[in-house]
Order: C-alpha cells, then sequence, then structure tokens
C-alpha cells in the first residue's frame, strides 16, 4: 500500500512533466529552444491564483464540471498499477469502472461545454463525444484481451502479469494491443492525428473549443486533468511497452518511469512528423484500433 | 396468493369508480386511491417472498379446458413485481395532476390504468397456459386503449394500430409455444407441462425460439421494436414510464419463465441473445441519438437497455450451458437488476418528458434549451436519470452493467474454455453502447436543458407541482440509492437467481459473494471520488469567493451578434456519429432556399428513418397484395356470414362423427 500511495503521489506529481517533455521533443524537431521543463507547473500556478469570469449563461453545472472531472480523473489513477506493483484499489472487473470514471470525467465536461449555449463549444462536445463513444470499446477490447492473454481479472492484476517472457511468446498480440492503446491515447487526449493542441482557429479544435469560457482555478482542474489522462492512459501503454515484472523495486520504478517518458517522447515525434487527420476520418482511424484488437485475439485463440 | 387476489380485485373492480366520478378532479382521486391500495396489498407478499418465503401457490378446477386456474408467486414472479408496484404506484401519483388538465373524461383512461396494472399482476401469477394467454392479451388490449387516450389525433391512432397489430404478432408465437409445451406433458398447467430437461433437443429449441420471437416482440427485441418509438411517444407520459419501464419488462420475464420449463440450456440460446441484445443495443442507442423528438429518443433506448437485458440473460445462458456456475449467476444478476434499474432511470425520464411537455407544450428537443434555470429541480432529477442510463458510476445503471460485464470477463478468461473468449464481444458491446448512451443523453440533458432557450415555448415554464415533482425526486433518489448502494441490494436477487441456475439459495448465495466484493471496491473508489470531488469543489469555491468574479457573454470570437438559434442543436450534435454508422441510420437531411449567390433565408429539415419499419412496411405491403384476393370473402353480408358458420359446423361433424 505505501508503494502505491507514492505511486500516487509521483503520478499527481510527475503527470505534467509529461506535456513539458512532449513540448520539447516538438520543439527539438523544429529547431526551437522551447519553453522552460516546468513551464506547465507555472501555468498551472498562474491560473490557480487568478479569479474567474463565468458565462451569463451559464448555470450550477459549469461550475461543478471541472472539480467533477479532476476527482474523477484521480479516483481513476487509484485503479491504476504502475512499475508492476498493484494500485491502491484493485478488484475483479474494475478496468470498467476505471473506464466509467473517464466516462464520468468525459460526461461532466460535455455538459459544462454545452452549459455555455456557444455554438463553438457545442461543436467541441459533439465532437468529443464521438470519438470517445468510438475510443471505448476499443479501450475495453484491448485490456479484455491483456485479461485473456494473461488470465487475470483486474489492472493490477494483468498489467504487471506481461512480462519480457509475454513479448517472447506472444509479441504480435503485444503489438497490435500497442498500436490500438496508442490510438486511444491519442484520440482521448485530443492530439494529432485526432486533434491539435496547438491550433488556432476554433472550428478545428476539439478539446481546447471546450474550455473556451473556462476561467481561473476551474480551468486549472481541467488542464490538470487533462495532463493526469495523459499520465493514465499513457501508464497503461508503458506497462506493455516496459515490462518490468522481474525486476526489484528500484529499478522497476525507474524503467517505467523511463517508459512513460518514451511514450510523451514518442507523442512527441509522431505531432512533428504528422498533420492531423480530416475530422470525418477519425471515426474510422478508432473503429480500426477496434478490429486491431480483436486481430490480436484471434491470435490468442490460436 | 390472498393478498394478490384482493389487489388484483381492488384494482379490477374499484378500478370502475374514476368512471362513475363527476368531475376529472375526483375521477382523479379514485384512480390514484385504488392504484395505490391495491399496490398495498400485493406489496406484502411480495416482500415476504424476496425475504425467502417458500413460494405461495393456488389451484382451482375451471371450466376452461387444458388444466386448472393455477396462479403462484415465486422469486422471480415477486422479483418482476418490485420495479411493477413502484412505477405504477409513483406514475399514478404523478397521473392525478397530470391527467387533470385532460380535455375529455379520464375515468376511462384511470380504469384502464389500474386494469394494466392487474393484467400485469396476472401475467406475471399465471401458472396455466390459457390463463396466461388471456392475461397477456388483456394486457395487450388495454395498453392499446392508454395507447391511444388521445384518439383524436391521426398520428395517435397510427401508432395505436402499430402497437395493436404488432403485439397480435407477438401472440401468434406464443400460442403455438405453449400448445408445444403441453403436448409433452398432461395439461397446460406449469406444473403438469414437459417436465424441464425432458424435451427432445430439436423441440426445446423449437420452443425457444417461439418464445424468443414471441416475447421479444412485446420486450422490443430487434427488428420487433418498431411499435416503440410509434406507441411510447403517443401515449400519455404516466402510461409510456410504465409501459416502457415495466410491460416490455414482461416480455423478458416470459423469456426467463420459459427457460425454466424447458430446462438445462443450449449454449447457441446464449449466444443468439447476445446476438441479438448486442444488434438492440446498438441500434437503439444509435436511433435514439438521432432523434429530435424526446419521448421518441427515449424508446429507441428502451430498445437499448432492452438489448442489454438481453445480453445479461444471454451470458448468463452460456454459463449455465458450460457449467460456469459464476458467470451464470453474474450475468442473471445483472440482467434481473437492469430490469429493475431500467423501470426506474426510464420511469424517471418519461416523466420528466411528461413535466417538460406539460411546462412547454413541446418535445421537439430543438425547440427548448435553458430550462435548468427555470425548471431546477426537473433539471436535477432529470440529469440524475440521465446520467444513471448511461451507465455512469456512481448511479444503479453502472451497477448492473458491470455485473453482466463481469460475468463476461470471467466466462472470457477461463483458461479451458477457449469457446468463451467470444463473450469479449458483450464486455466491448456494453462499452460501445455505454459511449454512445453518454452521447445521447449528454446531448439530450445539454440541449433541452443547458444553454439558452431556443424558442419562445419555454418562456414562463417553470416546475410542475409537488405531486408531479416527487414521483421524480423519489425515482432519481432510488436510482442514486441503488448505485451507492448495490451490495446490500444483492440478497433481494438470490430468491430468483437460485431458481433460474438451478442452485440452493445458499450456494448461490456463495458464489454472488464474489459480485458482493467487487461492488464493495467499487462503492471504495467512489467514496473516495466523492471526497475528491468535494475537497476539490469547497478550495475551489474558497478561493473565488475572496477573488475577483465577473459575468460575461459567452465567448463568441467577438461578432456580438450570436442569437439563440445559433447554438449547436440536437440534430448537429449527433452528426458526427450518425455519419459514421450511416449504413444503420438512414439519415438525411434537406436544405432549402439557398440557392443564390447572396442568399437571404435558407431551412434545413433532417430526418432518420428506420431501416427494419421500412422493411418491414415493404414486407407488409407484398403480404396485403396476396390477401387482397381474399377480400371476396368478407362480403360485410352478414346472411353470407351465417352461411361460412353452418359451413364450417357441417365440416366439423362430417370429419368428426366421420359420417
Amino acid at each position: 500500500m505505501p508503494i502505491a500511495l507514492l505511486h500516487f503521489a509521483l503520478a499527481l506529481v510527475l503527470s505534467p512533466m509529461l506535456l513539458s517533455l512532449t513540448h520539447r521533443t516538438k520543439a527539438f524537431f523544429a529547431g526551437r529552444q522551447g519553453a522552460p521543463w516546468l513551464q506547465p507547473y507555472f501555468e498551472l500556478g498562474r491560473l490557480l491564483r487568478k479569479g474567474a469570469v463565468f458565462s451569463t449563461t451559464t448555470s450550477w453545472v459549469f461550475q461543478v464540471a471541472p472539480a467533477l472531472g479532476l476527482a474523477a480523473a484521480m479516483a481513476a489513477l487509484t485503479l491504476l498499477p504502475f512499475a508492476g506493483h498493484r494500485a491502491i484499489i484493485a478488484f475483479p472487473g474494475d478496468l470498467l469502472l476505471f473506464s466509467g470514471l473517464l466516462a464520468l470525467w468525459r460526461f461532466a465536461a460535455i455538459l459544462a461545454a454545452l452549459d455555455t449555449g456557444s455554438s463553438l463549444e457545442g461543436m467541441g462536445a459533439s465532437r468529443e463525444a464521438a470519438l470517445s463513444a468510438l475510443g471505448e470499446p476499443a479501450l475495453i477490447l484491448a485490456l479484455g484481451a491483456i485479461a485473456r492473454q494473461t488470465g487475470q481479472l483486474s489492472l493490477s492484476g494483468m498489467l504487471p502479469a506481461l512480462t519480457v517472457q509475454t513479448w517472447n511468446q506472444a509479441w504480435p498480440v503485444l503489438a497490435l494491443l500497442l498500436v490500438t492503446l496508442a490510438l486511444v491515447y491519442l484520440a482521448e487526449n485530443g492530439r494529432v492525428p485526432f486533434d491539435d493542441p496547438t491550433t488556432h482557429l476554433e472550428l478545428t479544435m476539439i478539446h481546447e473549443v471546450m474550455i473556451l469560457d473556462s476561467s481561473g482555478p476551474d480551468l486549472a482542474f481541467i488542464e490538470y486533468a487533462a495532463a493526469l489522462k495523459l499520465w493514465i492512459l499513457g501508464a497503461l501503454m508503458a506497462a506493455i511497452l516496459a515490462p518490468v515484472s522481474p525486476l526489484p523495486e528500484a529499478p522497476a520504478l525507474l524503467l517505467a518511469l523511463a517508459g512513460m517518458a518514451g511514450v510523451a517522447i514518442a507523442t512527441g515525434v509522431t505531432e512533428s512528423v504528422m498533420a492531423r487527420s480530416r475530422l470525418n476520418r477519425l471515426p474510422k482511424v478508432l473503429g480500426t484500433a477496434s478490429i486491431l484488437v480483436a486481430v490480436a485475439l484471434l491470435l490468442i485463440q490460436r | 396468493m390472498t393478498w394478490i387476489f384482493a389487489a388484483m380485485a381492488v384494482w379490477s373492480l374499484l378500478g370502475l369508480a374514476p368512471l362513475a366520478a363527476r368531475s376529472a378532479r375526483r375521477a382523479g382521486d379514485f384512480g390514484i386511491a385504488v392504484t395505490l391500495l391495491g399496490a398495498a396489498l400485493a406489496a406484502v407478499p411480495v416482500v415476504l417472498t424476496l425475504a425467502g418465503r417458500p413460494p405461495a401457490a393456488f389451484s382451482h378446477p375451471w371450466a376452461v379446458p387444458y388444466g386448472s386456474l393455477a396462479f403462484a408467486l415465486d422469486g422471480l414472479s415477486a422479483f418482476f413485481m418490485v420495479p411493477l408496484l413502484l412505477l405504477t404506484s409513483l406514475g399514478a401519483i404523478f397521473g392525478w395532476k397530470y391527467w387533470q388538465h385532460e380535455d375529455g373524461p379520464i375515468g376511462p383512461t384511470w380504469l384502464f390504468y389500474n386494469l394494466l396494472i392487474a393484467s400485469m399482476v396476472a401475467v406475471l401469477c399465471a401458472r396455466n397456459g390459457v390463463l396466461f394467454l388471456v392475461a397477456w392479451e388483456t394486457m395487450a388490449l388495454v395498453s392499446f386503449f392508454l395507447v391511444t387516450s388521445h384518439a383524436g389525433d391521426v398520428e395517435v391512432r397510427k401508432a395505436g394500430w402499430i402497437y395493436l397489430i404488432a403485439t397480435h404478432l407477438g401472440s401468434v408465437f406464443l400460442l403455438p409455444m405453449f400448445v408445444t409445451l403441453g403436448q409433452a406433458g398432461t395439461s397446460l398447467d406449469f406444473d403438469h407441462l414437459a417436465a424441464p430437461g425432458t424435451l427432445a433437443p430439436a423441440t426445446a429449441a423449437i420452443v425457444f425460439v417461439l418464445a424468443v420471437l414471441g416475447f421479444g416482440s412485446k420486450a422490443g427485441f430487434l427488428p420487433m421494436h418498431v411499435w416503440l418509438p410509434e406507441a411510447h411517444p403517443a401515449a400519455p407520459s404516466p402510461v409510456s414510464a410504465v409501459m416502457s419501464g415495466v410491460m416490455i419488462k414482461l416480455g423478458i420475464y416470459g423469456i426467463l419463465r420459459v427457460l425454466l420449463l424447458l430446462g438445462a440450456p443450449a449454449a447457441w440460446w446464449g449466444w443468439l441473445l447476445v446476438g441479438i441484445g448486442l444488434a438492440s443495443g446498438v441500434f437503439g442507442v444509435l436511433m435514439a441519438l438521432a432523434q429530435h423528438d424526446l419521448k421518441r429518443l427515449l424508446a429507441y433506448s428502451s430498445v437499448e437497455n432492452i438489448g442489454i437485458i438481453a445480453m445479461g440473460i444471454g451470458v448468463g445462458i452460456i454459463g449455465l450451458a458450460s457449467g460456469q456456475t459464476l458467470v451464470a449467476i453474474l450475468g442473471f444478476a445483472g440482467a434481473l437488476w437492469h430490469v429493475v434499474n431500467h423501470a426506474l432511470f426510464k420511469g424517471l425520464l418519461f416523466l420528466g418528458a411528461g413535466a417538460i411537455q406539460h411546462a412547454t407544450g413541446t418535445r421537439q428537443l430543438d425547440r427548448l434549451g435553458g430550462l435548468l434555470k427555470t425548471m431546477p429541480r426537473t433539471g436535477v432529477a432529470v440529469l440524475v436519470g440521465s446520467a444513471a442510463i448511461s451507465g455512469l458510476p456512481p448511479l444503479n445503471g453502472f451497477a448492473s452493467e458491470f455485473a453482466i460485464f463481469l460475468g463476461a470477463l470471467v466466462g472470457a478468461t477461463t483458461p479451458s474454455r477457449s469457446g468463451l473468449a467470444g463473450l469479449l464481444v458483450v464486455a466491448a458491446g456494453l462499452a460501445l453502447i455505454g459511449g454512445l448512451a453518454t452521447a445521447c443523453f449528454a446531448k439530450a440533458f445539454g440541449v433541452v436543458f443547458l444553454g439558452v432557450p431556443r424558442s419562445d415555448a419555454v418562456e414562463g415554464a417553470h416546475d410542475p407541482g409537488a405531486a408531479m415533482l416527487w414521483p421524480l425526486g423519489i425515482l432519481a433518489g432510488t436510482c442514486a440509492l441503488l448505485g451507492l448502494g448495490a451490495p446490500l441490494l444483492l440478497p433481494a436477487l438470490l430468491p430468483a437467481i437460485s431458481l433460474l441456475t438451478g442452485l440452493p439459495a445458499a450456494m448461490a448465495s456463495a458464489q454472488l459473494h464474489f459480485l458482493w466484493r467487487s461492488l464493495i471496491a467499487v462503492e471504495a473508489t467512489i467514496l473516495i471520488l466523492a471526497i475528491l470531488f468535494f475537497a476539490l469543489y469547497a478550495v475551489r469555491s474558497r478561493w473565488l469567493a475572496a477573488r475577483p468574479v465577473s459575468r460575461a457573454v459567452t465567448w463568441d470570437c467577438g461578432f456580438g451578434g450570436a442569437t439563440a438559434r445559433m447554438q449547436y442543436s440536437s440534430a448537429a450534435f449527433a452528426m458526427p456519429l450518425i455519419s459514421a454508422f450511416s449504413a444503420v441510420v438512414a439519415s438525411h437531411g434537406e436544405v432549402t432556399g439557398l440557392s443564390a449567390l447572396f442568399p437571404r433565408e435558407g431551412s434545413w429539415s433532417g430526418h432518420s428513418g428506420d431501416i427494419f419499419k421500412a422493411a418491414l412496411s415493404r414486407g407488409f405491403g407484398a403480404l396485403q397484395r396476396i390477401l387482397r384476393r381474399f377480400r371476396r370473402l368478407q362480403n360485410g353480408n352478414l346472411q353470407v356470414y351465417v352461411l361460412y358458420i353452418a359451413l364450417t359446423m357441417l365440416v366439423l361433424l362430417v370429419w368428426k362423427l366421420g359420417i
């Protein structure tokens, strides 16, 4: 338990760092120097110290949603095993609660966006709803495939059960699952090719356009929850990418953190070498993610 | 059984009282008194049975052939009685005020409402094939009259006919089903039908398929769901709530009852139900997403939830057939539980839709908006219902879907049984349905309650009076309670589960403990979620209280001329998903008036057709062309009809007596 709590605290502290790592990677590719490493923390601190401006259209839903979203992201974090160690809470079937908490976060975000009565924010909410509805089955199916592969019923059982041995035995399965999870990760976190976090045109945004009217501490909560989500979904990939199972505590933790850094850098590389895709192609990409898992499942069956 | 008979007598005999009432107000007083009195009487044996009392039974010879007048109340019947009694009572309380504003006599409406309750209870307690079918048909006819309460409206009449035809088509399959079962036994009493497990596999399969067709058409399985989106919007809101929340569940009850009569199931029955459930679930929620009419949206979402229940039963059957009792218990538990949960949140949402229609006079999503400010209490109740039906933690919809999901996951990870890995389809299906339902109900709640009013229909809207608000509040509270108190409620499932799985109660209870432990852990996580939320919200509110907080217009890119009509509409919100699934949702929009280089006015109208309804109406058209030839026999001439009767009797005499 103390180690699980330590991992929880590490996630809370380090998750904005992932953003920084991605930014720095992109800066490297663009030949820029990039923002300071602690820039995401500075921005969160700046927002937390501010007052707020609320739209006259909004109701209590708009005020409640950011805190609920952040609480849901943190609760999902309590279910997430890290560095081969079980999570704070683990039980058979916890993957559904995990995805349910992410859905609750999204439900709150969509309602807050619709609460402003803005056509732009409605647009973002609609796109977010569409992408996540298609991403959810891919995520559950991928985790279910890992459950089938390892014979474990909880996240804390199945992710640490992946070892180098598993890569030897079933590397095509793991590779397919990794691709699927990567697609879900990029879509859920609003990264290229699904969404461009640095775009400047409201019409083309997804995540950024949903929060146009948020300000002050609420905006800080939203941004921080987004950073946590990067950590949460990244950790699923890191667990496959860098299986730590037989290692002792300290090297395992280092390897896991290296895995997380790898995911963040890979995100930066993807964003540097790819353009964002057309919006109406995205559902097909996510559909492909589900099909890839189906293929992986057939391979497990073999 | 005395309590149940007393309740049925109250509903059907005292139910006539509203007819004699002088005023609408008095009729309502009589009607609600009858409903509540009957429900109080019937609740006694239900509670006792669920607490573990041995099932009550009653049997008496009667003049009708093939068996006796047999009633019983076992764990399965008692379990279905719970949502029935709760929702009909709350519906009556809501209707008490709701129907006072109707023009035209409301005495008959109350009579049919109470008769509907009596007939549904009779369906649940009947233990004889003939009796069951009589109760089943009474239920169908009485609900037909309720659907056509506003028979002056041509759309309502059309909906009524579609419902009547659909329900009778279902009954066509039930009659041969009971006959097949009865032929192998000694009479049509359920106790004397073919003993469970003794039927030849082929015969059992025929009976099961007939049950799925017959009961499935009532429940709303694809493609027999077409009557739901017609009948539910046409009916008054309390009736839609009862029909969608309870009546269609009797189709589920029928399938479970037949499973009990048949004994050990084959695995493919389960896979069939999983397939039907998956198709109904995904199609139902997609069509719901495409709707612009609030009650049609809710009706399609019933198809979706029936699909989830069917998947749960399917998982249960697969578990039984493969000897995995834990899988079976989890599947059946989730299905039964979702029956109750869907009754609660769908009842809540239909009554909420009634309150909205009452306040604004419209059910069109794109004419509403911003109602949370004018109808705050209705808004909170509907928000709870929307989150619950989307399967979001911590509400009750999540708990029942969790049980089904866990059953599928346990089955899929069983090492020796590789065929069960297919159960992951259920897991992914639940996730897809959940994601789409979240989108659908975020849209419905967002467009109706958030933002600013889209038309002047919303002007002057206000929360309804206490009699209409309390049922909403109670249902919303129960949704939250059944989500947070989920582990405590498992014992109520035990009698029904031990019947369905054929396990002794003690063994079933030990297996249910597995679900109980997971649910406790779910609640622990929810507790963490709640603590975090309240802490974060308190901190943020405290900070903001000490800082400058101002109000401004919503960001409009500096345009300055934004109007309420520029808000995202329900059609626009659903567009990305609908176009991604254009293969199954026939949606088309039409733009008019935008022709010249600088068009002034334009309009857009969108419509989403049901591909199954189109296919069925083509089929019926072909059938009608064939049957038209026989129209000559129906010439409306009484003498000729008498001749037909005489000829028939002559033929029968010749045949029977062998003259």
